[in-house]
């Protein structure tokens, strides 16, 4: 990590390249869900008007879902390797139970990035893979033949699905990071976290990095 | 008799204003299409444009009679040509005047996520209503006539109204005060259904059109323009005019009950953990680090 947090704050958790890539998904997801929400059901259609009204949210949607998909590519480059499954995942997965009763000391130690968040990961990612060609499909369906307009109520169906799965993991996301790990939210704000944050919720990734120094 | 009241609203929470406040009457309004009397003389698309003060638009040549491929967003009515060869051996133009049938189901209108951007008088007519349309073209995707069009400068998608503004003052649609030789008729569904069963009985009886019947699809609830065919078993000679038209299975999936089930999955998410944070709340690091002393 090339960024050094000052002395009395703690460990470096999240680089600013890292803190900027993260938001950027965020906001632009966030942007892509309110408007994505407003056009799924009449009774949220209401959110369409705190974006300007249905056609700017219908004109600014698949644009900022272009940006998100890009951040989401970004993040790809930057975290896959970080994300890979390992052995000591699987172990994590099946002490999860344990994870969300609060037992965290019966869990499994994790490295940088727990089971679960390299779960939310992956599923972001692969959605947003379906939520990309489906998207295009539906940005442009007067350009799809009438010969092929059943590709039309497929991508619609798909980018819903694939929608509905993102919204899933990502309110379990919000949850964690505000509410359920004190300190996460200000790790991925300020970059920092506490020895003690680190020991306990990323062991061994807290040994790694104190024993480099 | 029938009015410009609202019956159906697209994108809308809840019931309708009004809704059902009214008797029931001849099943609306309705077109009948005689196509075994149309002459292709396109006087119907001129009224049409001149009606809706839209240009006219330069033809194409594709070695047919066709004069452009598509209806468009500011051409709502084309008659389509196609060469056909009858049961008889004998040789005919088919020609279909081809706009919006105006379902008694219609798909636009459920695709709809816009509060008010379609709406279906009760007296049938489904009318876009372009200041409350977003442009998502989610009634693109909804019609099973391939009708709506969009204009990608306005962002607003148009089709046929079937002159909801002339019908609405008493006047019958343009299309139909045009037409020279009589083969378009406006009325009430009842009174239009039984001239065009009387027609197609004629055509059986009197003519070598022993298949000739009545277009009025059953599989979007009927609809308030009808086709008298030559061949009712074969519409699809007539410029692609489906068999049997529904809406898309995925589209009735998608505004049924996926979008309960996607609605209780997203309430069960948040019940969820706001459950969980009142049953196990926090990870508190005090209560850990105590743990390992």
């Amino acid at each position: 990590m090339s960024e050094t947090a000052p002395a009395d704050e703690g460990i470096v958790r999240y680089t600013f390249r890292e803190r900027v890539m993260h938001w950027l998904t965020g906001f632009t997801y966030l942007y892509v869900l309110i408007s994505g929400l407003a056009f799924y059901t009449p009774h949220l259609y209401w959110l369409a008007a705190i974006l300007g009204g249905g056609p700017t949210a219908r004109f600014w949607h698949p644009w900022i879902g272009v940006i998100f998909t890009i951040a989401i590519e970004w993040m790809r480059q930057t975290w896959r390797h970080q994300m890979r499954i390992t052995e000591t995942d699987r172990h994590w997965n099946r002490a999860v139970r344990k994870y969300i009763e609060n037992r965290d000391d019966e869990v499994p130690p994790s490295d940088r990035f727990n089971a679960g968040q390299k779960q939310f990961y992956w599923v972001m990612l692969v959605s947003t893979i379906f939520l990309l060609i489906s998207g295009i499909v539906m940005w442009f369906p007067e350009l799809v033949p009438w010969s092929l307009r059943s590709v039309r109520s497929v991508a619609v169906v798909v980018h819903e699905i694939a929608a509905l799965v993102t919204i899933g993991a990502f309110i379990i996301h919000v949850y964690m990071g505000l509410f359920v790990v004190p300190e996460g939210f200000k790790a991925i704000v300020r970059g920092y976290v506490s020895p003690q944050w680190a020991r306990m919720h990323h062991r061994l990734w807290f040994n790694r990095v104190t024993s480099r120094e | 008799m029938q009015t410009l009241q609202i019956k159906a609203i697209s994108g809308h929470a809840g019931p309708v204003p009004g809704h059902d406040a009214q008797r029931e009457d001849a099943g609306g309004v309705c077109k009948v299409i005689d196509v075994t009397t149309c002459i292709g003389c396109k006087a119907c698309e001129v009224a049409c444009v001149e009606w809706n003060g839209y240009p006219f638009h330069e033809t194409t040549f594709d070695n047919t009679y066709q004069t452009m491929p598509d209806t468009r967003w500011n051409y709502y009515n084309l008659i389509r040509f196609n060469e056909h060869q009858f049961q008889d051996g004998s040789f005919g133009w088919l020609m279909r005047k081809d706009q919006c049938m105006h379902c008694v189901d219609p798909g636009c209108l459920r695709a709809c996520p816009a509060d008010g951007a379609i709406v279906q008088y009760t007296n049938g007519i489904v009318d876009f209503r372009q200041e409350n349309c977003v442009g998502c073209e989610y009634c693109v995707t909804g019609c099973p006539f391939n009708i709506p069009k969009f204009n990608s400068e306005t962002k607003k998608v148009f089709k046929c109204t079937l002159c909801s503004d002339r019908v609405n003052v008493g006047l019958e649609p343009a299309c139909i005060k045009a037409c020279p030789t009589g083969c378009l008729h406006f009325g009430t569904k009842t009174d239009m259904k039984e001239l065009a069963e009387n027609r197609a009985r004629q055509l059986r009886n009197h003519t070598s059109h022993k298949n000739a019947g009545v277009y009025d699809p059953q599989g979007v609830g009927g609809t308030q323009v009808i086709y008298v065919l030559h061949d009712i078993t074969n519409p699809e000679a007539y410029g692609g005019l489906p068999s049997n038209p529904r809406i898309p299975l995925l589209v009735r999936l998608w505004k049924g009950p996926l979008k309960w089930l996607g609605n209780l999955a997203m309430f069960g998410g948040v019940i969820g953990v706001v459950l969980h944070y009142l049953r196990y709340g926090p990870k508190e690091l005090d209560k850990q680090a105590e743990q390992q002393k």
